[in-house]
């Protein structure tokens, strides 16, 4: 219902213990440690840079996460699709101490594993690359000399290609001024020719110039045996570089069974990480050093005793001073507390501000429902959120009250479901007309929305109404608690009968009571009375919306200014429209959906297929659609409407020094 | 003359789902260039931006909703048309009105916001809560122009 107490917290004791304090803060994650700015001139106390040091653990959770994705990669680890929900493994500090004591050796293998993936990747383009010559000698097979064969003692050999599709005849002809030639093609492709050419040594050099003439060109792969030799060649080179892929992969496979031990490593570098960068906070003298921090007033003495008890240390525990803002650690109940999370995405109560989460959780439930509004869909949400929550019991904290937060607007959405008769649309009306041949339906505890939207609307701004004054109630206390009751008085309770007041006059005129058909205008004294009031906070605003200005002409049209604002509640109200439009639109979507699987098919077996079929997929669709936008606009109201009238936030949520582990949960006890 | 009344209803009730629809389609489509984008740079973002992306779809479903109402209304969907005056054909189309051109609009300019959230999200992904919240005031216009349809729908007949 609240924000804890905080204290601060001062911790001075000897250097020697200095790991082991910090390991017992950390394991305990209850102290947030302020950084202590030294003047550098000090000649007693000094802070440490640990840059350097931080790096090289950076490194290390680099390399071992690296690790992991290639372990991942050759060795697949079975996970199922909501393993995650389950957060991370919880793991005894005796079982910690041991494996910290054997982490270099995990070091050693993280680095082999590193190492056996660049050599098959080395390897890996080394067959692309032989792969490359293998193709490139292709044209070349049928050739059984050597491709850069140059001739003889007493002729000369030109092979290579020429451009273009040749004939032999093509060749003969080209070459027929240095006869006595020999002249074969090897291949021929489309657009170039591989050819063979043999001339005695005297002619060589004229039908050397001819063929280049004729864009002849020697072949650009190398071998000094036939081709087709050399290919055989290269071919065994591959295959003896993916045995070695093999090998290596199955070396990287056989550390399967420490991917546990990287995980932790991993963390166990994280956890080093994050106390080097708290060492770097600390004043440390030679011999000792100084702590400063902030702890929860319901921890502050265990840690107190904690500590004391186990070192030789200095313990003080004080009030924080009036000026400091200390960091906000939320408490909740219940009911409450899986809404943390959503004012925290708003802001974090500041200063001298009250925790508006619980005020909030009156009405965000009953928000969502009415926007949801589907029995069928309520039920689906509760179902689901209850199975997750038993079935994941080591679940994360946050993502806990998240899944809760949904299982109550599940129960509401459901509760509104059965008010407003709406059960995945009309299911039961449409099954039994399709089917049955009857006219059963379940009708609303209430009403249907669909029958009279009118009444919705009214009943949607009635709520409006009641969570604004909700609000404005909320900055009245909020005024009270900080000593301001005058300005609680004047921002809270003026608004609230200015508003109502307004109200109660509009319900006293047939106009808007024709609109909303809301029967007769109500009479008799208290639309006097209500006249009356609203004049008398009307003038109240003028007066006093302006206070903060000295000079009272300035004062009284900025009171004026404000008694305008009176169109923001207008539009505040009209916006809760949304819960309306927002329930029609599940409703009727569904009933859409109904409605197109009861038209397909003549018989009832087709049609019931089909109908199954279409209900699913279209539900399960609607059902996506819709909670979102219920989540989204539930937030909008509460940020916009609700906040608006009272909570500013601004305050810093409290960040402890704790082990902050990917994998795994160090237990205490 | 009487018989174009119906043409006008089921002219008003297409429209809407159609100039709707076509707002959120495009709309949606923007979202969905920049989340893709968004993740090549970070793809465990992939939730948070699908959830922007979808912001503006909504109007192409109010579209589709204020159809459906129009079309059981004058009984195309179940049980036969009616018939209805030139004048309540009218009416109808009027009815459909802020729904097609408020959803159509509010659409784009949602999916704009959506873009720019998208970018917030991805700088400063702890900010989603904050980042929804701008595409959705956006989206009340879209509400309340589905609101006074549904109202206009129902008193017509």
């Amino acid at each position: 219902m609240a924000v804890l107490p905080m204290k601060r917290i001062n911790i001075c004791a000897l250097k020697t213990n200095r790991k082991a304090i910090l390991e017992e803060l950390q394991r305990k994650g209850v102290v947030e440690i302020n950084e202590v700015k030294l003047d550098e001139n000090d000649e007693t106390f000094k802070n440490v840079d640990l840059t350097e040091q931080e790096a090289n653990f950076t490194k290390i959770i680099n390399q071992t996460t690296n690790a992991l994705e290639i372990l991942e990669k050759y060795s697949h680890e079975q996970k199922g699709l909501l393993d995650s929900l389950n957060g991370r493994k919880p793991m005894t500090i005796e079982e910690y101490k041991a494996f910290e004591a054997g982490s270099d050796n995990v070091y050693k293998k993280v680095l082999k594993i590193i190492a056996l993936q660049k050599s098959i990747l080395e390897n890996r383009a080394e067959i692309s690359k032989t792969e490359a010559l293998i193709e490139a000698l292709e044209p070349w097979k049928n050739l059984d000399i050597s491709p850069n064969f140059q001739g003889t003692k007493y002729t000369d050999v030109f092979i290579g290609t020429l451009p273009g599709s040749r004939t032999e005849e093509d060749l003969y002809e080209l070459l027929a001024n240095y006869a006595p030639v020999d002249a074969s093609i090897i291949s021929v492709m489309q657009d170039q020719t591989c050819v063979y050419v043999m001339t005695t040594k005297a002619q060589g050099e004229g039908a050397y110039e001819t063929l280049r003439a004729n864009g002849f060109a020697r072949p650009s792969v190398s071998a000094k045996t036939s081709p087709a030799e050399q290919q055989t060649k290269l071919e065994t080179q591959i295959e003896a570089l993916n045995a070695e892929i093999e090998t290596f992969t199955k070396e990287i496979e056989e550390y399967a069974d420490d991917r546990e031990s990287f995980k932790l490593l991993s963390d166990y570098e994280i956890m080093r990480k994050e106390k080097y960068a708290v060492i770097e906070k600390l004043c440390q003298s030679k011999h000792a050093f100084i702590l400063d921090g902030y702890v929860a007033e319901c921890n502050a003495q265990e840690i107190k005793s904690t500590l004391e008890s186990k070192f030789d240390i200095e313990v003080l525990i004080e009030d924080p001073s009036p000026e400091e803002e200390p960091p906000i650690i939320f408490k909740n109940n219940w009911f409450a507390s899986p809404l943390e999370s959503v004012t925290e995405s708003y802001s974090q109560p500041g200063k001298g501000e009250l925790d508006p989460t619980f005020s909030m959780s009156l009405f965000y439930y009953v928000l969502f429902g009415i926007m949801f509004s589907d029995a069928g869909y309520g039920l689906m949400l509760t179902v689901a959120t209850t199975i997750v929550l038993a079935k994941f019991k080591t679940m994360e904290e946050g993502m806990k009250k998240f899944v809760r937060m949904f299982q109550f607007c599940g129960i509401s959405t459901l509760f509104w479901g059965i008010v407003f008769g709406s059960y995945f649309g009309d299911i039961f009306k449409v099954v039994a007309t399709t089917f049955f041949n009857s006219d059963f339906n379940v009708e609303p505890l209430w009403f249907s929305a669909n029958d009279d939207p009118m009444k919705m609307l009214v009943f949607s701004m009635a709520l409006g109404v009641v969570h604004i004054f909700a609000g404005l109630i909320m900055k009245f206390i909020n005024c009270v608690k900080n000593g301001h009751i005058y300005d609680g008085f004047c921002d809270g309770i003026l608004w609230i009968l200015l508003v109502g007041s307004c109200i109660l006059i509009l319900m006293s005129t047939e106009f808007f009571m024709g609109i909303i058909g809301g029967g007769d205008p109500i009479s008799g004294v208290l639309p006097k009375i209500a006249i009356g009031v609203a004049l008398a906070s009307a003038l109240g605003v003028i007066l006093t919306a302006g206070r903060e200005s000295k000079n009272p002409g300035k004062r009284l049209l900025k009171g004026a200014y404000g008694l305008y604002g009176i169109t923001s509640y207008l539009s505040d109200i009209l916006s809760y429209s949304r819960l309306l439009a927002l329930g029609l639109a599940t409703g009727v979507i569904g009933s859409v959906i109904n409605s197109m699987g009861a038209m397909v098919g003549n018989n009832l077996i087709v049609k019931a297929i089909f109908f199954i079929i279409i209900f699913c997929i279209g539900h399960v669709l609607n059902f996506a659609i819709n909670i979102l936008g219920a989540y989204v606009h539930t937030n909008r109201l509460q940020y916009v409407e609700f906040f608006g009238k009272f909570y500013d936030g601004g305050g810093r949520m409290f960040a402890p020094f704790s082990a902050k582990t990917q994998y795994y949960k160090i237990k205490e006890k | 003359m009487s018989e174009l009344g119906l043409f006008f209803a089921v002219l008003g009730a297409v429209g809407a789902a159609l100039v709707a629809g076509i707002g959120s389609a495009k709309g949606v489509g923007m979202g969905g260039q920049a989340a893709a984008g968004a993740l090549t740079e970070n793809p465990s973002l992939f939730a948070k931006v699908l959830i922007l992306q979808l912001l503006p779809g909504t109007q192409g479903i109010y579209g589709l909703l204020i159809a459906f109402i129009a079309l059981s209304k004058i009984g195309i969907i179940g049980n036969g048309a009616v018939s209805l005056t030139l004048n309540q054909g009218l009416s109808f189309l009027a009815a459909c009105l802020p729904m097609a051109i408020v959803g159509y609009i509010s659409a784009l300019h949602q999916a704009k916001t959506s873009v720019a959230s998208i970018a917030l999200v991805l700088k400063k992904p702890e900010q989603f809560g904050k980042s929804m919240l701008f595409p959705a005031m956006v989206e009340t216009y879209a509400i309340l122009a589905l609101l006074i349809s549904i109202l206009a729908i129902n008193g017509i007949l």
